[in-house]
């Protein structure tokens, strides 16, 4: 037969300090675990938002990022003309040749502390192509006129990047007409201006990247055959969702390995708090054990009790830790990409899912500290006990 | 030690609840230090650099180059001793996964700029004499097996195709904080395989006195200032921290994770002592019966918490010492000079104190205050 739960409720509002104790560190390594694993989430999720996966990306042959390609004018032309390519309502392919730069920028406050930031030079038709970009506020920049378009992230971080002010960089100043959102994703930490006005003032010939809309985003497969079969240039063809994943992963992989090595220690921790914990209830409880046992209760009743009241603190914890670590969600942090070496904003994210794998996380660890004074418990001699 | 006996036989009541708290804290700061290196590995790392050496890359980014004619220029500037220039290859090795710095250098000036990497002659020789020799750190040869006499090949990235190298010489750096996993090679060798010419990527210069730095940087911006490639000229060492900054808040997250450690250790070892105490308040009775003084009870109490803390504490910082020298970590070659540093095991040994102080404090209190009577009579 089953212990009823109220008795474990009851023996642990028994001793308050001592579940508080034991909870409270477990709710530390829920809310570090939690916290850890939205910071990795948070950049994963930065990039791999940055790319569709109706957009090709192409790249030089053998660039492993936008920043080490380079493609020339006549294969952007060759590209442009591609079968493969959507065309867009004004019946003018949908492609954007690209100039992908990092340039020092001062920070507020500090203006000598350098970070790197994007500077993306991109065609008209690039609005079309990247369909989470859109204009929040402002207008695009004219063709033509020395004016960029900055990212949503930038602003408030760095001088200048309020609209109507003005930027310097490339030697040459820069109106900022408009800010931009792009669903969270690493184009919100870029600046974005006309290529060909881009191009000129970086003293560059040739650009690095072209993205275009695949005209039947189920042929992928087809055109980066029929691309990098094409004899007259040397290119690797990626499906951008997949290239923007793939260069989160050495910082993303990083920060999960980080996040496992980190709480897995604490939880070794923990655990051991709730090992005591618990042999110290099972030892003050006895006779009050001998007693259930001879009561008729059977030992692997005993035993469920005690581990469901060791999962019962833990899962505490756990709720605590996750409450913990909620006020995090959105936390807006900053690091350097390395696949780009330019520096990408991004925030803490938070998933129901990440919450959930706490309170598992939480009350395994529960469990596990339990086990061994709840089979303790389950064995207590009765007759020793009472007497 | 009068008390020894008493000491040991608490201790070893209940043996296991002492060992697993004990772990706990030993676990708590093998994790602050570990933590804590991280941090201070980064700040060495952006401290790192020679006050008489100064950088100058392209003011508009560092990704552009510099004419290879500001070699000459520069080298007539008032207090600049000597200059070299390198230039960034960006190759990858094998499947790619295990990034490292390879560069083109132009080696002997490059070399003679660097007295930090050890070189011995005959290598030295050998690597200047081959065009197509590299010079590789200490770690690679462990890292991929590289021997001196072996060609490798590198995927270019920035600049296409297969390069292959004759590994010449293997450098080691006197300095933790110069990288033992970089790889350099010579400058005309890229220069003769791409066909550009007159590039380099970023110059550096020895001066004369670490004084003269802001002078010379302005000297040198100033000089090039209306060029096509103006110049941003800095300390070596700001340089670095420029890339050290580049990782953003990582010692905020490092730090903001330790306390969250060592706080969540100190919940378990406060509940440990409390529960030790707790259970001996008839001990602690009997014992102020025969004469202990509330002042010395309070005093054994305290005593207990910092067997056990300190011992933790002990066990977790060495190992953390001795596990990171003895495997020679370096986090993949983002952490160079990964080495726990004897401020942090100071620091370390400070927070087992505190530990002490925190988790003993009430049950001491306690145990000092216990009224006898009531405490006899309450038990049993």
């Amino acid at each position: 037969m089953k212990i009823p739960f109220t008795y474990n409720v009851r023996s642990v509002l028994g001793r308050p300090v001592s579940t508080a104790l034991t909870a409270l560190g477990i709710a530390l390594v829920v809310a570090v675990f939690i916290g850890m694993l939205a910071l990795a989430n948070g950049f994963a999720a930065a990039l791999t938002r940055t790319g569709s996966p109706k957009n090709v990306l192409v790249l030089r042959r053998g660039a492993d990022s936008e920043m080490s390609s380079g493609l020339e004018r006549d294969v952007v032309s060759i590209l442009s003309g591609s079968p493969h390519v959507a065309r867009g309502a004004d019946g003018r392919p949908l492609a954007s040749p690209e100039l992908y730069v990092i340039i020092p920028l001062g920070r507020m406050g500090d203006t000598t502390q350098l970070a790197n930031v994007v500077v993306r030079g991109v065609s008209d038709a690039a609005w079309g192509v990247r369909a989470n970009v859109h204009v929040t506020e402002g207008r695009r920049p004219a063709s033509g006129r020395n004016e960029v378009c900055v990212g949503n992230r930038l602003v408030g971080r760095f001088p200048g990047t309020g609209i109507g002010e003005t930027m310097r960089f490339a030697g040459r100043p820069w109106a900022v007409t408009c800010h931009f959102a792009a669903g969270g994703s690493a184009f919100e930490s870029e600046i974005w201006g006309e290529n060909e006005q881009i191009l000129p003032a970086m003293r560059r010939d040739g650009f690095q990247s072209l993205s275009f809309r695949l005209a039947d985003p189920a042929a992928f497969d087809e055109a980066k055959r029929a691309i990098e079969a094409d004899k007259r240039m040397q290119v690797d063809v990626y499906r951008e969702s997949a290239f923007y994943a793939k260069q989160s992963e050495l910082l993303g992989r990083i920060l999960r390995i980080l996040a496992i090595m980190i709480t897995a220690i604490m939880a070794v921790g923990a655990v051991f708090g709730a090992v005591n914990t618990m042999y110290a209830a099972v030892a003050s409880r006895a006779p009050e054990i001998a007693v259930l046992l001879t009561l008729g209760f059977k030992p692997r009743s005993i035993l469920a009790s005690f581990l469901a009241e060791s999962a019962l603190i833990a899962g505490v914890g756990g709720v605590l830790g996750c409450l913990l670590a909620l006020p995090m969600n959105g936390i807006v942090t900053s690091t350097t990409n390395w696949a780009s070496f330019s520096e990408i904003a991004f925030s803490f994210r938070i998933t129901p899912m990440l919450l959930l794998a706490g309170l598992i996380f939480a009350v395994v660890m529960g469990t596990v500290g339990g086990f061994f004074p709840a089979r303790r418990a389950s064995k207590v001699p009765v007759v020793q006990a009472i007497r | 030690m009068k008390f020894f006996t008493l000491l040991r036989a608490n201790l070893g009541r209940h043996k296991r609840r002492t060992i697993l708290t004990m772990a706990s804290v030993a676990l708590a700061l093998f994790l602050f230090a570990s933590l804590r290196t991280v941090v201070t590995t980064l700040k060495a790392a952006s401290q790192f650099g020679s006050a008489r050496r100064l950088v100058s890359t392209n003011a508009t980014g560092i990704v552009f180059p510099l004419p290879i004619a500001y070699a000459n220029r520069l080298a007539t500037i008032p207090g600049v001793e000597k200059i070299t220039w390198a230039n960034w290859f960006g190759g990858q090795y094998g499947d790619g996964k295990r990034f490292f710095a390879n560069f083109a250098v132009d080696a002997k000036s490059y070399l003679d700029l660097y007295p930090e990497m050890q070189v011995p002659a005959d290598q030295k020789a050998a690597f200047l004499a081959d065009r197509a020799g590299a010079l590789i750190g200490a770690r690679l040869v462990d890292l991929f097996g590289w021997k001196v006499g072996q060609n490798v090949t590198l995927r270019g990235t920035i600049f296409p195709g297969d390069w292959t190298f004759t590994v010449r010489g293997v450098y080691t750096p006197t300095d933790k904080a110069i990288n033992d996993d970089a790889m350099m090679f010579h400058f005309e060798y890229l220069d003769e395989k791409t066909g550009r010419n007159g590039l380099a990527g970023w110059y550096i210069m020895q001066i004369d006195q670490p004084d003269n730095a802001p002078r010379i940087a302005k000297t040198v911006d100033d000089m090039f200032r209306n060029s096509s490639a103006p110049t941003r000229t800095g300390t070596e060492q700001a340089f670095n921290a420029s890339f050290a900054t580049m990782w953003g808040n990582v010692s905020l997250l490092m730090n903001t994770i330790g306390m969250a450690v060592v706080f969540a250790i100190l919940l378990v070892t406060a509940n440990a002592m409390m529960m030790s105490a707790r259970e001996r308040t008839r001990e602690l009775a009997v014992l102020k019966t025969i004469g202990f003084t509330d002042r010395r009870l309070f005093g054994l109490v305290m005593l207990e918490a910092g067997i056990i803390t300190v011992t933790g504490a002990v066990i977790g910082l060495g190992a953390a010492k001795l596990l990171y020298r003895a495997t020679n970590f370096n986090a993949a070659g983002f952490l160079p000079g990964f080495d726990v540093t004897t401020a942090t095991l100071l620091l370390g040994g400070g927070i087992a104190l505190v530990l002490m102080l925190a988790s003993g404090i009430v049950p001491a209190a306690r145990a000092a205050r216990l009224p006898v009577v009531a405490a006899l009579r309450n038990v049993e």
